[in-house]
């Protein structure tokens, strides 16, 4: 902050335009860690890769061809980024949606419980979030445990939820996005009765020497207040509850989505597929959380509050 | 503001309530409470115990106690009906019928109404008040409870699929070195080391990044996308690298603390104002003694809603993280496999335990905030 302060305005340096933005780090930052993680690719799987050329009797290996060999291990300690993004490629493009092998049928699947979750949490949370702020009995009692639900480390009951729903006969989409709900109806809440509150005491009374009704406010005043405030926890939302969908398919047997290729991977020591359905799900959260953004700024342009 | 809400029609919820809980004990008393043909009736204690529910509710209804004493006498009645009513459940599991659930309504609404009371009562002591603040959210919690309790009971459900909290309790305390082993495995060993570790490597290097403003332009939009992103799905991978044992799932937490507090604290460095910072220039403090004297104790809101967030990331982190492999002992360990011996009273007990251990971390950490952070507009609102 004081550095920034301090700058000089003029500077020769071509690049300083693009470097003073956050454009400019941000690509810098993002070629530092490819960097580091083929470097780091190179020396954890190097260990293995000695041992190989031992056993075939080479002694005398350039160390150019020890790279290379490093960093196209079938069953790397750390893939290179080159293996999973060919990865990736070969399993989104090169494989037809049906098949099991596809990761867009397993992302399809995740995203499916990922939203139904979201949804029915977001929805949850509002209609909580409006009884809080409407009635002081259930703002003393329920909101000190709508808090204390989130200490509760939930995804440990994820198994203990599909085992369960499943013995009653429900199983498939619902009880994982049960536990997407969960995750995702606390930051709803919470942010909503933060915003609904927002309105300055001045607009409340304003709407009193209007005559205003009790839902004449609500609809009027404090729900407009309240749409920023709902979009930056729909955004927070919609990430822990892509997180719930992937635990939830953990304990299901590995049968099908994100979760389950992680499993799948973990069991039969394939790094490389972990790491594509690690990236795949960083992809899926950064679009859906992009979505909500864009969403946001339609919303808000529309209402007249963007800045 | 009062006067004009007043004027306008609105129902009373507490007399509202009372008329429920009158007209519930009403049907109860009327029909059959258990398979085959048990009344109420044949309970006399019972019988009688609801009955006084019941006159209190008419009083209310009819606006007579209306103030504390009638109050305290509801709540006491609402107490021990339910304990009652619950030794009543154990004696007839699986038979409920129109009856009993009529009582289980009735109960839950004379507590609903007895909270409703409470909520409303003004006392001029603030520790009394306090206290009566504390005890609303107990209350819901207990009711919750009972509600779970009496409907396992009454309904029958099996077992497997529910278990009643008398039951989980019977087994969280006939199993106390089972949980315990699991409790060290898990929370003393992987969640604390690596919420140490990861909350403070990464307050290192925000300091760094806070030094150099190229960094933290570049890191900065790529630690919130990080700490958006569904970092749990590295535990495999820290299964693999660092095996079985507690390293691997500390090295989880630790990937899974290290971005909420990096981008927490850096965000929390740059919060001190110009007039502030030109303050400390005049005093020609240096750059360490405007960190520590200035700018780290502006950034503590931040640093402490991080380490808040954190304390519950932590242990989610060792306990998905020994879904993917563990030695025989630990809390994702032991809910995984005693899911499959449908064991689900085992299960609860160590949710319980988890649930204890999480609000206890989150409750510790919210206590040292209050003591860093006591200047806080936020903190001197609250006391």
């Amino acid at each position: 902050m004081i550095n920034t302060a301090l700058a000089s305005p003029r500077s020769t340096n071509p690049f300083a335009g693009l470097m003073s933005g956050t454009t400019g780090p941000v690509i810098v930052v993002v070629c530092a860690i490819l960097a580091i993680w083929y470097i780091s690719a190179v020396i954890l799987n190097t260990p293995f890769q000695k041992e190989m050329y031992e056993r075939a009797n080479r002694g005398d290996v350039p160390v150019s061809q020890l790279v290379t060999d490093t960093l196209a291990q079938e069953r790397p300690v750390l893939p290179a980024p080159h293996q999973v993004a060919q990865e990736i490629w070969k399993t989104t493009v090169e494989k037809k949606v049906t098949s099991k092998r596809s990761l867009v049928y397993h992302t399809g699947i995740t995203l499916s419980s990922t939203l139904l979750g979201f949804l029915i949490g977001t929805t949850l949370g509002i209609l909580l979030a409006v009884g809080i702020v409407h009635s002081r009995v259930l703002d003393k009692s329920m909101m000190p445990w709508v808090i204390s639900s989130q200490t509760i480390p939930i995804l440990a009951i994820a198994p203990m939820i599909i085992v369960v729903l499943n013995a009653v006969g429900i199983s498939g989409l619902l009880p994982k996005a049960m536990i997407s709900t969960y995750l995702s109806f606390f930051p709803v809440t919470v942010g909503m009765v933060k915003g609904l509150r927002s309105p300055e005491v001045i607009h409340m009374d304003l709407m009193h020497t209007y005559s205003a009704t009790r839902w004449q406010t609500f609809w009027k005043l404090r729900l407009p207040y309240a749409v920023p405030y709902l979009f930056t926890s729909m955004k927070i939302g919609m990430a822990a509850s892509l997180v719930g969908a992937i635990v939830g398919e953990l304990p299901t047997g590995a049968v099908a989505g994100l979760g389950a290729r992680l499993l799948a991977g973990s069991y039969y020591g394939q790094t490389v597929q972990i790491w594509s359905a690690l990236l795949m799900a960083a992809f899926l959260a950064g679009a859906l959380v992009a979505l909500i953004g864009v969403m946001e700024k339609v919303v808000l342009k529309k209402m007249g509050m963007a800045q | 503001m009062s006067s004009l809400s007043d004027r306008r029609v609105r129902f009373d919820t507490a007399s509202l309530l009372a008329a429920g809980v009158i007209l519930c004990v009403v049907v109860a008393l009327a029909t059959t409470a258990f398979l085959p043909d048990r009344y109420v009736f044949n309970t006399p204690s019972l019988a009688i115990q609801f009955g006084f529910l019941a006159i209190l509710g008419v009083r209310y209804s009819l606006g007579f106690a209306h103030n504390m004493a009638g109050d305290i006498a509801l709540g006491i009645v609402s107490v021990t009906s339910a304990w009652l009513l619950i030794a009543v459940a154990h004696s007839y599991p699986g038979d409920a019928t129109t009856g009993f659930w009529a009582l289980v309504v009735a109960l839950w609404l004379s507590f609903w109404l007895f909270v409703e009371r409470l909520a409303a009562w003004s006392l001029p002591n603030p520790t009394l008040a306090r206290l009566v603040n504390l005890a609303i959210p107990v209350l819901f919690g207990a009711t919750f409870l009972i509600l779970w309790e009496l409907g396992v009971t009454g309904a029958g459900v099996p077992r497997v699929l529910l278990p009643a909290p008398s039951e989980i309790w019977i087994r969280l305390t006939t199993s106390v070195p089972t949980l315990w082993a699991d409790f060290q495995q898990t929370f003393l060993k992987a969640v604390l080391i690596g919420y140490a570790i990861g909350c403070g490597s990464a307050f290192v290097v925000a300091i760094l990044v806070d030094r150099v403003p190229f960094l933290r332009r570049g890191l900065l939009p790529i630690g919130n996308l990080v700490s958006a992103l569904p970092i749990i799905g590295v535990a495999p991978i820290m299964v693999m690298w660092f095996g079985f044992d507690w390293p691997s799932k500390a090295a989880v937490v630790i990937i899974m603390t290290f971005f909420p507090m990096l981008v927490n604290t850096v965000s929390g460095l740059a919060e001190t104002d110009a007039m502030q910072r030109d303050l400390m220039r005049t005093y020609a403090s240096n750059y360490w003694q405007t960190l520590f004297k200035l700018r780290l104790p502006m950034a503590m809101p931040f640093i402490f809603n991080a380490l808040k967030i954190n304390s519950t990331l932590a242990l989610i982190g060792a306990i998905v993280a020994e879904f993917f492999g563990t030695p025989i002992v630990g809390m994702g360990f032991r809910i995984s496999t005693e899911v499959g011996r449908m064991n689900v009273d085992m299960v609860w007990a160590e949710i319980a335990v988890a649930a204890l251990a999480g609000s206890l971390f989150y409750g510790f950490v919210a206590l040292l905030e209050r003591a860093v952070t006591f200047w806080h507009p936020s903190m001197r609102a609250k006391m």
